[in-house]
Formats: structure tokens, sequence, C-alpha cells
């Protein structure tokens, strides 16, 4: 069979990232996409951090189409009818380089496409790849439909689904106890009325967190991002979660719960639904990573488990481009020395843990464990806005002392051994 | 003010393929007491027959999840992707 240097298999951010590198070191790259064009089967919640990824990408992610620079965090804690919100904000965040910004994956992978497009990848949209092709117990090339196509090396950048992963035996089936799945809604409103309503300046933009009854109970927290013109807003929720919750509440019905509270509907109101997503994230951290690479084949992004939510931030698209750039850059060493072994590839790993992709993963090996803990869901959030209920709260009787009233809700709720337990889970965060 | 999930999946870029990309063990979903498929859908596509006691996915709305695959741990759902050319085509992502 003719090979060609690498074939790519998804056009997201490791994909992209990937086929990027690899053309830039002038091998012959093919991407296929499944979608009509990169970005337009990908979600994000979303919001990138550049400061990881500048190196791998040089000079092309300081003139990405990103949305807008974050420059507050906003923490909303609900219960019934009642809410905590607080904010960080932090002046140097409003000045460049930025820290993060929010992103819609349509506009930013297709540019990412066209990027790597100048430097000589070939990217095939409208292509689902099927079959991963053998040859000398080696993966050797793909097949889609009747089409196959050789290569030297496949990286599978197929999203946090990954069949290749699973047909090339280097990950097991998806379990609902490692996944999550992600609901999202984008409303439009003009870029004016965004800035005004949430006091920001031109291109500034805020990301915002929402926990504690959104979700039930369930394992998950809202978000919201505010993009050029437009907001995003949705919710993660741990399928086991949504499986074994008692009450049933089904994921369409907890969404609709989530945006019609009114602490959403303030930031969201009059604006047009556009869109309604939904997408899994890996929440098992290292756990649920599989094998990284066999003989001819590597594996990124998504596709490889590379995702970690610590509550207040959730991390993916970091590790999308770091991982695509390692594994394009072990396979361009493999290619040159014309070693596609899977003892070759195995420094794809080696580059993984002498970067912040794996030793991350690695940091925060029990933080679904954590995070899992249902008081987090329920308790806490309960005992936060019951406290500040009380605190704010005057009737026809005479009113209680502060500390007492502080002492009296926290015994209510955490002033127990559950809490103590819990404290001591968090240790390992 | 609420639009119904249907109302919200009418709004997305949707090119559907005449045969579904979803396919169901009705052996194994006779014997399914939890109907997980149901709860977890984000798009409400699972629903039960009640005529025929079958359980009945409409793949046209798909959102390409794959939620409903891994919630149902008793293996009844068989799931692709839809081919090249088919499927949601997210707008905004």
């Amino acid at each position: 069979m003719d090979k060609i240097d690498a074939i790519v298999v998804g056009g997201g951010l490791a994909g992209l990232s990937a086929a990027y590198r690899l053309a830039d070191a002038g091998k012959q790259v093919i991407l296929l996409e499944r979608g009509d064009a990169p970005g337009s089967k990908n979600v994000t919640g979303g919001r990138i951090y550049v400061d990881p990824i500048r190196s791998y990408l040089p000079g092309v992610i300081d003139s990405a189409p990103f949305e807008r620079h974050v420059v507050r965090e906003m923490i909303t804690v609900l219960d019934e009818g009642s809410a905590l919100q607080f904010e960080y904000g932090n002046e140097k965040w409003k000045k460049e380089p930025f820290m993060s910004h929010t992103v819609l994956r349509a506009k930013f992978d297709s540019w990412l496409a066209d990027r790597a497009g100048a430097k000589g990848a070939f990217i095939i949209p409208r292509k689902k790849v099927d079959e991963l092709l053998y040859e000398d117990g080696r993966v050797a090339g793909i097949r889609s439909g009747s089409e196959e196509i050789g290569a030297h090396v496949v990286i599978a950048a197929d999203g946090a689904l990954s069949f290749l992963a699973q047909k090339a035996g280097l990950r097991q089936p998806h379990r609902p106890e490692n996944l999550a799945v992600a609901v999202k809604e984008i409303y439009q409103l003009d870029e004016k009325t965004i800035e005004e309503r949430f006091g920001l300046g031109p291109g500034e933009g805020v990301a915002g967190l929402f926990m504690g009854s959104v979700t039930r109970g369930l394992f998950g927290g809202g978000f919201l991002y505010t993009n050029r013109d437009t907001i995003s807003v949705g919710l993660v929720v741990g399928i086991d979660s949504l499986i074994h919750g008692a009450g049933g509440f089904d994921a369409p019905g907890l969404m609709e719960g989530f945006t019609g509270r009114s602490e959403v509907q303030r930031w969201i109101r009059g604006g047009e639904l556009r869109e309604y997503s939904a997408h899994v994230i890996s929440e098992a951290g290292i756990g649920a990573v599989p094998k990284l690479y066999t003989g001819g084949m590597l594996v990124a992004g998504d596709a490889a488990g590379f995702a970690l939510n610590l509550g207040l931030t959730v991390r993916g698209m970091e590790f999308a481009i770091a991982s695509g750039a390692m594994a394009a850059d072990t396979a361009v060493l493999a290619l040159d020395g014309n070693d596609l072994s899977e003892s070759s590839l195995s420094r794809y790993e080696k580059r993984l843990r002498e970067s912040f992709v794996l030793p991350d993963m690695e940091t925060f090996r029990h933080s679904r464990e954590i995070l899992d803990r249902q008081r987090f869901f329920t308790v806490y959030p309960r005992f936060m806005c019951e406290l500040f209920d009380e605190l704010f709260t005057v009737g026809d009787k005479p009113k209680e002392g502060l500390y007492r009233t502080a002492r009296r809700v926290a015994k209510k709720y955490v002033l127990n051994m559950e809490t103590l337990k819990d404290l001591l889970a968090a240790r390992k965060l | 003010m609420t639009m119904k999930v249907e109302e919200k999946l009418a709004l997305n870029a949707m090119k559907n393929d005449s045969k579904s990309h979803i396919l169901l063990d009705q052996g194994i979903c006779s014997a399914c007491k939890e109907r997980m498929c149901i709860a977890v859908c984000p798009a409400h596509l699972y629903s039960l027959n009640e005529e025929t006691g079958e359980m009945v996915v409409e793949y046209a709305g798909c959102l390409e999840c794959g939620t409903c695959m891994i919630a149902c741990v008793y293996g009844s759902i068989t799931w692709d992707y839809p081919g090249g050319e088919f499927g949601v085509q997210y707008r905004y992502g």
C-alpha cells in the first residue's frame, strides 16, 4: 500500500495542532474531519488559557479569533429560591498579555484549520473514519467508507468518544462514572448590551460558574461565558449521577430549570437562542487516560482523556493543543528515523511527562473523587445561602447576635463529622 | 418564555441521513426497567411507544454527544457517528 507520512483523524484542537506541526516540519499530512468544516462538530464551554499553549503554536495563538479576554470570575451559589454571588476581578487581567479568552469553536477551529492548510496540511472535511488499517501488526492507515488511505503514522484526535482508541485496543469501553454530559445554549445579544449588562469595557469578558441546586444534588454545575455578541450558558452533569440520581430529573429538564433561574435570566434576558448543543467531557482525570500509543498510532486531546475539572477551573483545550503538538513532534522524529514502532512512539508519553499535561493530570488525580462528594452540591451551597439569609433577614422578633446566628446555622449543616471527612478528603486536591 | 427542547433543536443546522446511526436491541430494551436513555439524552430523543411497547429513538435531532450509549450499561445501543456530510453542524460550538 502507498503511504503518506501522517493521517490525523479529527479537526478539533488536538488534530489541527498536530496537522499544523507536521506540515510545518515538512511532512505530508492529511487531516480527516467528519463535519462540514473543522469545528462544526465541536463544542466548548468555553474559555481557553493561552500561556500554557503559546509555545506549541508559536506566533499563531496571538492572532487567534478569540471572543473576549476574561477580566472577571463570577461565582453563584444557588439554593432553591435564593443565591449568593461573588466575584473576583483583577486589574492586571485587563492588560496584555491576557491570561484567558472566551472562544466559540466553529469559528476558532476553522481559523486554525486555515493556518494548518497554509503550512501545507491537507484538510479534508465530510470524511468519517470507520476503521484502522493494519500491516505487520501495526496501524498503517485508515478506511473511510470504501476508501483506504495508507500512512506511516495515524494520530487519533477523534474526540472524547474516541472510537479509534477503542478499536486499537488502547482503552476500554466508556463507563458512565468517567464522563459528564455538557448541555449548552447560545444566546445572541449585541456587543454593547453585553458590555453594559456585565459592566465590561470593549473586548472584556466574564467567566461564570454556578453551583448548588442547579444540578438538584447531582455531580456537576453550570457555566456562563460572554462572547463578542453572544452568551454561552450551560450545565455539566455526571452521567452516572444522572442515572442514579433520585428524583427523576432529565438532562433537558435540568437545563430548562437552570436557564429559567432569575440568577441566569438576568444575564441572558432579551437574548435570542441561536443554538442548542451537547457534548461529553472526561471527568475521571488521569484515571481514564488510555494507553497513549501503539505501533503506528498516537492518541491526543479529548480522545486521550486529557481534561481536568478542578471545580473552579475546567480545562481541556490547552491539553488538546499541547498534546496534539507533542504527538506531531514525536511522529516527525519517528518518521525521520524511519521507526514507527511502539517503542519509538513511546517517546510521546515521555514528552507529555516533561510538559504540563501529564504532571497536571497526575497532581489532580483525586479531583473527581473529591468533587464527587455529594455534600458539595447539596449541603454546602444550602449552608452558605441560609447563613446569608439569616444575616440579612429582619423580622418582627429581636435579632440574635451575628456570631450566634452563624454558629447556629453552621451547627445545622457543617459542624459535624461529615464536614471533617470532606475537609480531610479535600487535602488531596 | 421557555422553549420546548424540540423547538431548541429546530434552531440547529442539521442534515439528516435517511438511515439511523443509532440502533436499539429491542430484546434488551424490553427487559429494561430504568430506561435511563430517556432521562440522559439532552435532546430528549428517546421515548417508549405505549402501543407496541418498543423503545423509539428519533435519531434526526441527535446532537452526537454519545451520552445514551455510555449510559446504557446493558449494551442495547449501537451508536456510530452519522456519515460524513450528515448530522448536526454547529455554527457556534
